[in-house]
């Protein structure tokens, strides 16, 4: 019981300074570590309530998905590598810290787990219990009870990408595009067309096309 | 199995909506860019055929109480669902227009009325969330349509991080709700919350307050409203002035004078400050607008003043009395968007009040019918607009809110002077040497007449129908 209260104010209160920091950073990029730190924080404390599957979910989804909105941000901000590098041996201390945090969560949770205190106390609606793992439970009610919330939630993601297509797909009229069916039916009198260019007149590319 | 199958045939018409919307996905994706008029009379089609089912439809429960049928929720839909329809028309013949048909536009408007339909039937902390999202991020991106507009631009991002603000409130708030109460259904929040009004439920209420002011743009949660209004495309801003703000106000008053009753001492407050803060801010920030969205931005955030001033009343007569409002509301404002879609000086659209100027001359009809929409929204017995504000104060006066109501007609006053005006340029101020007016399309004439129209005369008659419905629609909210 000790063990776990120690464990959950460890974790919640990390997971508050992390999510502090995230808007106090002035660096996006140190704002984006600092949401990984929360998050992790915060995936720790589905375990210590029973819910391995959805703190496991929190890690693979979330902070995959920062992993790949750091790399926008590397590509597109043009993030100066060798000038990240010279603050290393400053950042060393604080990121020794942050290490040692990380790891003292883990240990904490996984003493939690083996001595028994996590899902043996969790009541709550998506607790394991002995004849069911918490995923077969989420499973059971995500397709029964949530099926409304579930599909609506689909058709909110269905809405973002035919969002994200209307506002950044364009059609250039210039771009060449493969036609197989164009470049089978070509034969000898199509292929080719002469064109006569006036003397010193010159050509465009629209002329080409 | 059965379950599952009654719970479908509850919510029919959203399903309706969003299969519909994935099929006009299909069709607009094989038929190409050229589609767009096709999928846009699809759409209509589909938002008419989901209006009847509503209407038809059986009432109940379903999926454990997150979704409800009930005359609230026929009422707001029907009025939703028709509003999105008549956007759809305003939109597609402006697309022609300014040549950036595409068919996502029809079909984004008929998710977000899937998504509003949720909001006005949700029994549930998630589905009211959910609801919210579904419809907000279509309506963001709709924002944004225009997308080589900068204008256009602005307003989307704008709408959209503010949105994403509103909803984090929002969400804090129903966190809160769901700790304190233990539950997410509203039926079980309104039991306890008639036994425990605990502190740390009312907090979570304020924030989900805050968080549904947003949504429409009630001051002072009205930053984004002028940007959005003067940016955003005008059919896009004639859906945002209307079914959205119809969905939200119902369910405030369904998650208000529902959920929350037996707190209607806690909430009113809150309501009632929000109320007079729209008031101030409608009325006085409307006097120095030189462009005619921004004007009718403020005019909205004035007009949701009173809308709110009824939910406050915390009874049955104030939610009938909001419903009324909003309906007479949604069809000015209509006539008010199609008025300015219509009027255009060489392709370029009016939208400057000052060039409406001795407008008279050129377009009398037009003038007219602008004319009686601005007495209308300025609350000129006996065009629609007044019965509204009628419906609203007697309500709030019967609640004992009497001085709020008093405060409103102060801010009604104040407003009737930026309507006034501008009846005043288009009948006595002479026309400046411009270029004619170009001819009106003729979707935007109709809807512009017949909105004037319903303004005034058939306001009359329209109300012998639409008071019995609203009050029917009103009963089992708030007290008595």
């Amino acid at each position: 019981m000790l063990l776990q209260g120690l464990a959950f104010y460890l974790l919640a209160a990390t997971a508050v300074i992390g999510a502090l920091l995230v808007v106090t950073a002035r660096n996006p990029v140190h704002s984006v570590l600092w949401l990984i730190l929360a998050f992790f924080s915060s995936a720790g404390l589905f375990v210590l309530l029973g819910a391995e599957f959805l703190a496991m979910l929190l890690v693979v989804v979330y902070v995959g998905a920062v992993a790949v909105l750091f790399l926008f941000v590397v590509m597109m901000l043009d993030v100066d590598f060798v000038r990240l590098r010279e603050g290393f041996a400053r950042y060393l201390p604080l990121a020794i810290i942050i290490a040692g945090v990380l790891l003292a969560e883990m240990i904490m949770i996984s003493l939690v787990v083996v001595s028994g205190g996590a899902a043996a106390d969790a009541t709550g609606p998506v607790a394991a219990t002995s004849e069911m793992s918490n995923v077969e439970a989420i499973g059971r009610v995500l397709y029964t009870d949530y099926v409304y919330f579930f599909q609506a939630a689909g058709i909110v993601l269905l809405i973002a990408m035919i969002g994200a297509i209307v506002l950044t797909l364009r059609h250039k009229p210039h771009v060449k595009r493969q036609d197989v069916v164009r470049q089978v039916g070509r034969d000898a009198k199509t292929a080719m067309e002469v064109k006569s260019v006036p003397t010193g007149a010159g050509v465009t590319p629209e002329d080409l096309v | 199995m059965p379950d599952l199958i009654t719970a479908l045939h509850l919510s029919a018409p959203e399903a309706t909506l969003a299969v519909g919307g994935l099929v006009l996905l299909m069709v607009g994706a094989f038929a190409g860019e050229k589609s767009s008029r096709l999928v846009s009379t699809l759409a209509v089609g589909l938002l008419v055929a989901a209006t009847a089912i509503t209407v038809t439809g059986p009432l109940g429960q379903a999926f454990n109480g997150a979704y409800v049928a009930d005359p609230l929720a026929v009422y707001a839909k029907a009025v939703i669902f028709l509003s999105s329809a008549v956007a759809i028309v305003l939109g597609d013949g402006w697309m022609t227009r300014t040549r950036i048909a595409r068919f996502e536009f029809p079909i984004l408007i008929v998710l977000a009325s899937a998504g509003m339909g949720m909001m006005a039937s949700s029994g549930d902390l998630i589905s009211l969330y959910v609801g919210i999202e579904l419809h907000s991020l279509a309506l963001y991106v709709l924002a944004a349509f225009h997308r080589d507009d900068l204008k256009a631009s602005e307003a989307g991002l704008k709408y959209f991080v503010l949105g994403a603000l509103s909803s984090g409130l929002l969400l804090y708030g129903a966190s809160l709700i769901y700790g304190f109460a233990g539950s997410m259904r509203f039926e079980d929040i309104a039991a306890y919350a008639a036994t425990n009004p605990s502190t740390g439920l009312i907090f979570g209420l304020v924030f989900l307050i805050c968080g549904l002011a947003f949504k429409i743009s009630a001051a002072p949660f009205h930053m984004w409203t002028p940007d959005v209004y003067e940016g955003a495309p005008t059919p896009v801003v004639a859906l945002f002035a209307t079914a959205p703000k119809v969905a939200a106000m119902v369910l405030i008053a369904r998650t208000l004078d529902g959920a929350f009753a037996g707190l209607h001492d806690q909430w009113a407050q809150v309501l009632i400050l929000i109320s007079l803060i729209s008031f101030v801010v409608g009325a006085f920030g409307g006097l120095a607008q030189k462009d005619f969205q921004r004007l009718l931005a403020y005019s909205s955030i004035a007009n949701i003043g009173y809308a709110l001033l009824g939910i406050a009343a915390g009874t049955t007569l104030g939610v009938q009395a909001m419903l009324l409002f909003m309906t007479l509301y949604v069809i000015d404002q209509f006539g008010f968007f199609a008025i300015l879609l219509s009027l255009s000086r060489n392709g370029r659209p009016i939208r400057k009040i000052s060039d409406l100027a001795g407008l008279r001359k050129e377009r009398p009809v037009t003038t007219l019918a602008l004319t009686v929409l601005s007495l209308s929204v300025l609350g000129m017995p006996p065009l629609s607009g007044f019965w509204g504000k009628w419906a609203v104060f007697g309500a709030a006066a019967d609640a004992g809110y009497w001085m709020v109501g008093a405060a409103g007609l102060v801010a009604s006053v104040v407003a009737g002077f930026y309507y006034l005006r501008i009846i005043k340029l288009m009948w006595f101020d002479p026309a400046p040497e411009q270029a004619p007016t170009d001819k009106a399309p003729i979707e935007a004439k109709t809807i512009a007449w017949a909105s004037a129209a319903f303004a005034f005369p058939l306001v009359i008659i329209g109300l012998t129908w639409l008071e019995p419905l609203a009050a029917r629609a009103a009963t089992g909210f708030g007290a008595g």
